[in-house]
């Protein structure tokens, strides 16, 4: 199937562009000896930050189930009549929307982990790993609780009231009925969170976990270079956004057709 | 007809901010009776008709359904199981197919199995003459299709009651019929109904009793013949000859 002119992806070819003049100057500017001194380091790099690429791809994964769950619950309990119910939900969306995920992340290493960890004397760990997946993904579940709440809304009333009037309880409904037809409307939105988190889940270098952002760091103070590893830091991040932001295009496409 | 009349309505009001949608209404249905109600849009018809499986809380009187009152039933989901209805714009589950719209009910509330499920769904599909419709999305049939595959979904669930609410008024004319044929031999099978319409050929073909609602009241509760021939009250009078004047 053909792409018409206005649907193709021009600024995939503008950064191919880019990136190949990139390629060019570097060349001629340092010759072909100079450019193999270049790559040599580049390759050298990539290896080294390897390892972290794989511990941020765990984290946003591990964080974004988690959101996912905590989202689904706070979610209903948003939509929810009960007072108690939409209360707290409210309260948790608010506050964790209100505050910054570094901070977030920041309080969860160095004030919540250490407290939990003299309040019983050691039995609850969160050093390292957990204290910074947890963080992000409580941060995030406020999120997306909101991205639920908003496709639930948006299913008609007569849906409810159709379930409802052939005897189903609310919670039959919802997950019969209007959650099937509610999440297929989110994932676009969930798909661009996902995205969001990948690059947002670079700020546990703060609490010095080697992701992919903090091997670069790493690098950097290392070897007192700081263009190399910046640089591959980047395009990676870039690389795998951008894959991630073409299949959310996709799924955008498809659940507007159907 | 059984004597004990299956829905008893006793003094219902039912608000919304100052205005009182349904203001007093009291009526009683026997059992295997056909119960049209008209009136002027804003009469409170389809409120009163929600408030009967209590998608509308009433805000005070009583509500019985075959002996239970609804508003002190242990499990309203009971009670609604018991009672079809139908909307005005069908309401359909659109990701599903014509056949699991029949089944989902019937399985989650119900509890029957699968197999049983699929059963009974496909002879209420072919109660209703579509069949062949099974395994369509809601979105690839016509409306007279969608209310024909809802009517099937109510009644998969043996009620003992049908609503209808406004069942025809959102259909193209050439597919009123097919619904008000499927409507009129589920009256002559002995259903129990109450149909909120203006479809005044069903009327009398097939309603044993004409409630005329107006600002909340019932103004009018007799036969489908004297309703026509000889109305009691001025208001009825004038609604009729709107009505008739448009359907004719």
């Amino acid at each position: 199937m053909p792409l018409p002119w206005d649907r193709f992806p021009w600024w995939v070819l503008i950064l191919a562009i880019i990136a190949l003049l990139i390629i060019l100057a570097t060349l001629f500017s340092n010759g072909i000896e100079g450019s193999v001194d270049i790559v040599q380091t580049y390759a050298e790099v990539f290896v080294f930050v390897l390892g972290g690429l794989w511990l941020t791809l765990q984290v946003t994964l591990i964080s974004y189930t988690i959101a996912l769950v905590i989202g689904l619950i706070f979610g209903l309990m948003r939509v929810s009549k009960n007072p108690i119910l939409y209360a707290v939900s409210t309260l948790y969306v608010e506050v964790m929307r209100g505050i910054p995920l570094l901070v977030t992340i920041l309080y969860m290493g160095f004030v919540v982990t250490p407290g939990l960890r003299e309040a019983t004397g050691g039995a609850i760990d969160l050093r390292g790993l957990p204290s910074a997946i947890i963080g992000i993904a409580v941060c995030y579940g406020a999120y997306l609780a909101e991205v639920y709440r908003g496709g639930i809304q948006s299913i008609e009333r007569g849906q409810m009231e159709a379930a409802r009037s052939l005897g189903m309880s609310y919670m039959q409904a919802m997950r019969h009925v209007i959650l099937p037809q509610a999440i297929r409307r989110i994932l676009p939105p969930l798909g661009n969170d996902f995205i969001a988190m990948l690059k947002d889940s670079s700020l546990i270098a703060v609490l010095a976990l080697p992701d992919l952002l903090q091997m670069g760091r790493l690098y950097a103070s290392r070897t007192f270079r700081a263009f190399e590893p910046y640089n591959t830091v980047a395009v990676l991040y870039l690389v795998m956004t951008l894959i991630l932001s073409t299949l959310v295009r996709i799924i955008e496409r498809k659940t507007a057709i159907g | 007809m059984g004597e004990e009349p299956i829905i008893v309505i006793e003094n219902v009001y039912r608000r919304f901010g100052h205005l009182e949608a349904v203001a007093g209404v009291s009526a009683q249905i026997r059992r295997g009776e056909v119960a049209v109600v008209i009136g002027p849009s804003g009469a409170g018809k389809s409120t009163l008709l929600r408030c009967i499986n209590n998608l509308e809380p009433i805000d005070s009187g009583r509500i019985i359904i075959d002996g239970v009152s609804i508003t002190e039933a242990p499990n309203i989901n009971k009670v609604r199981a018991e009672i079809g209805m139908v909307f005005q714009l069908f309401n359909l589950f659109p990701h599903l197919t014509a056949l699991e719209n029949i089944t989902l009910a019937q399985r989650v509330v119900r509890k029957r199995s699968q197999k049983e499920a699929i059963e009974i769904g496909m002879q209420q599909l072919e109660r209703v003459g579509i069949p062949e419709k099974a395994d369509a999305y809601p979105a690839q049939l016509s409306g007279g299709q969608q209310q024909r595959v809802a009517i099937a979904r109510a009644l998969a669930m043996n009620p003992k009651i049908m609503l209808f609410d406004e069942p025809t008024s959102a259909l193209d004319p050439e597919m009123i019929r097919e619904v008000l044929d499927v409507m009129l031999t589920l009256a002559r099978e002995g259903m129990t109904m109450v149909v909120v319409s203006h479809e005044m050929g069903f009327t009398r073909a097939a309603a044993d009793r004409v409630i005329l609602m107006d600002e909340g009241l019932i103004i009018e509760d007799t036969t489908p013949e004297e309703l026509f021939t000889a109305p009691k009250h001025e208001r009825t009078k004038l609604f009729l000859s709107q009505i008739l004047h448009h359907t004719s």
